[in-house]
């Protein structure tokens, strides 16, 4: 990095360009077979070459490109913040703090108003476009925007958050979470079209089942660490998803179970009817009061989450917790029952995965073991990791990101235009899940916000200078 | 920061009977005999894999003594499970430290104040600074940015905030500067003549551990070879001829 500072820009770019050649080389080597051509059948049912050379070189400019800018403007520019960032101090720390305090309270009341932000701007832009001034067009439109992206990515999010219990505070990787989402899901579906019982009643029911199941999974792994742990959770979630595929007289097996009863507003249902909560209020009969009334649900579950996580963290089994992260042995010998606090967090987190499996189940209507296969356990796991394990603002934005640019990709229609008609955007979502990846692990190795935030510190803050701190002085 | 009771000096503190430990089918200790009466430093020397940190954890069950016995005032811990014996008021600083690295200074001691669900920390993190001022400075720090010094010093605070009546130290010397740990032993000496509290004391730095201690023991191979006070062992031929002649550091 330091002979970027010594020699002058012209040298940047040079090297920039060799790079993007570099690059371009490389990716022609790649793509050259596998892009380049294709086989196909012709009328005859015979196998084709069909050779692709505009779209190869499509890959090898984007790649050559991609490659110069990054060399070009981004290493430069990372490089003096980087010298900037050298001299923290105590006033530029104590800014960072507020500013994040400011950013999750404003992201906070973005989330609450967001559906009736929804709709006064699908307002707005109809008025803009016909001059016409209708809120109704506005409701209708904005069930989308409500459902596909707000409850979708709040369901990840609570996820990810209930994940971040187990796998984030008590450092237990486990790869078989969607296993408790899957018996939450499956509680509330066959205990409420079986008994007809209410999802108000149905959804802490859901919690404590998930929970149990989590102490089940518990106690066979306790003595588990790491990558050991991750495979028989693994497993684990396998056995549950095959369960339910092959219990076929409880479970229906892979037709799942549809009809589920809707859930409802303290007793009075979202239905067209005369009871119904539009025929209550006056309102027009609409699907999206529904909509909205689950989005505000999964929202307060969320928060739920966020808010049991946040107080654990100070009480001394949440301290246990992150203590056995960083250190199993030093905790027994400090009287730590090592036992208890693994097996508190896997039923804690169990029971945030059973509440988002009721409200999935409440708002599908329809089960099936299709939903709970191992590549969500991954997404999910995903997300906390990106996130930063342990931190509830990050993983919320790795959520957004990640499930918002999946249904983002379903809009992108005109990219149609420029790859032609059987390019389907969505295929492509796990192209942007790999990419966050790779760009999260190569800035930010330890996740979006990868510092753990102290749950407990003297208020009378004392200037440290750097030279202090550093290992091995003293 | 210890509740002393005075003890028949029949009965001693912690004594560990004929114990033998093994690591799968190797064996590490055989039938070592130590024991530690109340208010006493007991100083345990031995070269690199002389099983010293072995029978430290033997004391905490982890591993188990698969024959002997470990008594602690007058109960049999051998097959308590280890946190359970942890209970009992024994605390360690264990070898290479074992601070939680990513929680802060206070977040550490507030973890070995874990067990009064931290009725006493106010009174007893203010003992733990007067006995390490540096802690104090460093409060809101993370453990594993903390010195070497400063984070043995914090294992020690780290196990005196459980309020111990023995204190388990294993290689509180080791990889630091000789200034660092003659503070260090200052604080256990210190601590040891103000509020009685027994010490068992694991090291490799014999001339500095006997300097301390009242008693010691040499182990050799999993075997203890000798005891005595730590005058007769600073004395005897033997031991100045493995342990200390070379170099007295």
């Amino acid at each position: 990095m330091a002979d970027i500072q010594t020699s002058g820009p012209d040298s940047v770019y040079a090297k920039a360009f060799k790079e993007a050649i570099f690059a371009g080389v490389l990716a022609l080597g790649l793509f050259f077979l596998i892009v380049g051509f294709r086989t196909d059948q012709n009328i005859n049912n015979e196998l084709v070459l069909v050779q692709r050379w505009g779209l190869l070189t499509i890959f090898v400019v984007v790649a050559a490109l991609g490659r110069f800018i990054f060399a070009a403007f981004v290493v430069p520019s990372r490089t003096q913040v980087k010298v900037a960032k050298a001299k923290p101090s105590a006033a530029t720390q104590a800014d960072r703090r507020s500013f994040k305090a400011i950013v999750s309270r404003f992201g906070l009341a973005l989330l609450f108003v967001y559906p009736f932000l929804v709709i006064l701007i699908l307002a707005l832009i109809q008025y803009a476009f016909t001059g016409q001034w209708s809120f109704q067009s506005g409701v209708q439109g904005s069930l989308k925007y409500v459902d596909n992206f707000g409850i979708q990515i709040l369901i990840y999010v609570m996820l990810a958050w209930g994940l971040n219990i187990v796998v984030g505070l008590a450092g237990l990787l486990d790869l078989g979470y969607v296993a408790f989402y899957a018996v939450g899901a499956y509680s509330y579906a066959l205990l409420s079209t079986h008994f007809g019982l209410s999802f108000w009643l149905l959804l802490p029911m859901a919690g404590i089942f998930a929970a149990l199941w989590g102490i089940i999974l518990g106690f066979p792994v306790l003595r588990l660490r790491g990558d050991y742990l991750a495979i028989v959770t693994l497993a684990f979630g396998e056995i549950i998803r095959l369960v339910l595929i092959n219990w076929t007289v409880v479970t229906k097996g892979t037709f799942g179970v549809s009809g589920i009863a809707k859930a409802t507003l303290f007793g009075i249902p979202f239905t067209p009817g005369p009871n119904g909560f539009a025929a209550m209020f006056g309102l027009p009969n609409s699907g999206v009061y529904y909509k909205i009334f689950l989005y505000y649900l999964i929202l307060f579950l969320a928060l739920l989450t966020a808010w049991v996580t946040i107080r654990l963290r100070r009480m001394p089994i949440g301290r246990a917790w992150e203590a056995l992260r960083e250190d199993e042995i030093a905790c027994r010998s400090l009287g730590i029952n090592t036992t208890t606090t693994k097996l508190t967090a896997f039923a804690t987190g169990a029971m945030f995965g059973g509440f988002a499996g009721s409200f999935f189940a409440a708002r599908q209507g329809f089960v099936s073991p299709e939903s709970f296969v191992f590549l969500e356990s991954a997404i999910i796991l995903a997300i906390v990791v990106l996130g930063g394990m342990g931190s509830l603002i990050g993983i919320a934005i790795a959520a957004a990101v990640m499930i918002g640019g999946t249904e983002l990709l379903r809009e992108l229609e005109f990219l149609k235009l420029v790859f032609g008609n059987d390019f389907t955007p969505e295929l492509y979502r796990m192209l942007l899940f790999g990419l966050a990846m790779i760009v999260v692990m190569v800035w930010k190795p330890r996740g979006f916000v990868g510092n753990r935030e102290p749950s407990a510190f003297l208020h009378e803050r004392k200037m440290i200078s750097s030279e202090f701190t550093k290992e091995g002085h003293g | 920061m210890s509740q002393t009771q005075p003890l028949a000096k029949s009965s001693p503190l912690l004594s560990i009977e004929n114990v033998e430990t093994y690591y799968g089918n190797i064996r590490a200790l055989s039938g070592v005999s130590v024991h530690a009466d109340a208010g006493e430093i007991v100083t345990l020397i031995g070269a690199n894999g002389a099983g010293k940190s072995t029978l430290m954890m033997t004391i905490f069950g982890m591993p188990r003594a698969r024959t002997g016995r470990v008594v602690f005032a007058g109960q049999d811990i051998t097959q308590l499970p280890t946190h359970e014996i942890a209970r009992l008021r024994i605390a360690q600083s264990p070898e290479g430290r074992r601070i939680f690295p990513r929680m802060t200074v206070q977040e550490n001691l507030q973890m070995g104040a874990s067990l009064d669900n931290l009725e006493f920390y106010d009174e007893d993190s203010r003992k733990v600074f007067d006995l390490f001022p540096r802690l104090k400075e460093r409060i809101n720090q993370r453990g594993g940015t903390l010195s070497g010094g400063e984070q043995q010093m914090l294992a020690i605070g780290r196990a005196l905030m459980a309020r111990p009546r023995l204190l388990l130290l294993d290689e509180p010397s080791l990889g630091l500067a000789p200034l660092i740990i003659k503070h260090i032993f200052e604080a256990i000496k210190e601590l040891n003549k103000s509020t009685g509290l027994t010490v068992f004391l694991v090291e490799q730095n014999a001339f500095g551990a006997l300097k301390l201690a009242d008693r010691g023991y040499v182990m050799v191979n999993g075997i203890v070879t000798m005891s005595g006070s730590s005058k007769e062992l600073l004395a005897n031929p033997e031991v100045r001829a493995a342990y200390l002649e070379g170099g007295r550091h």
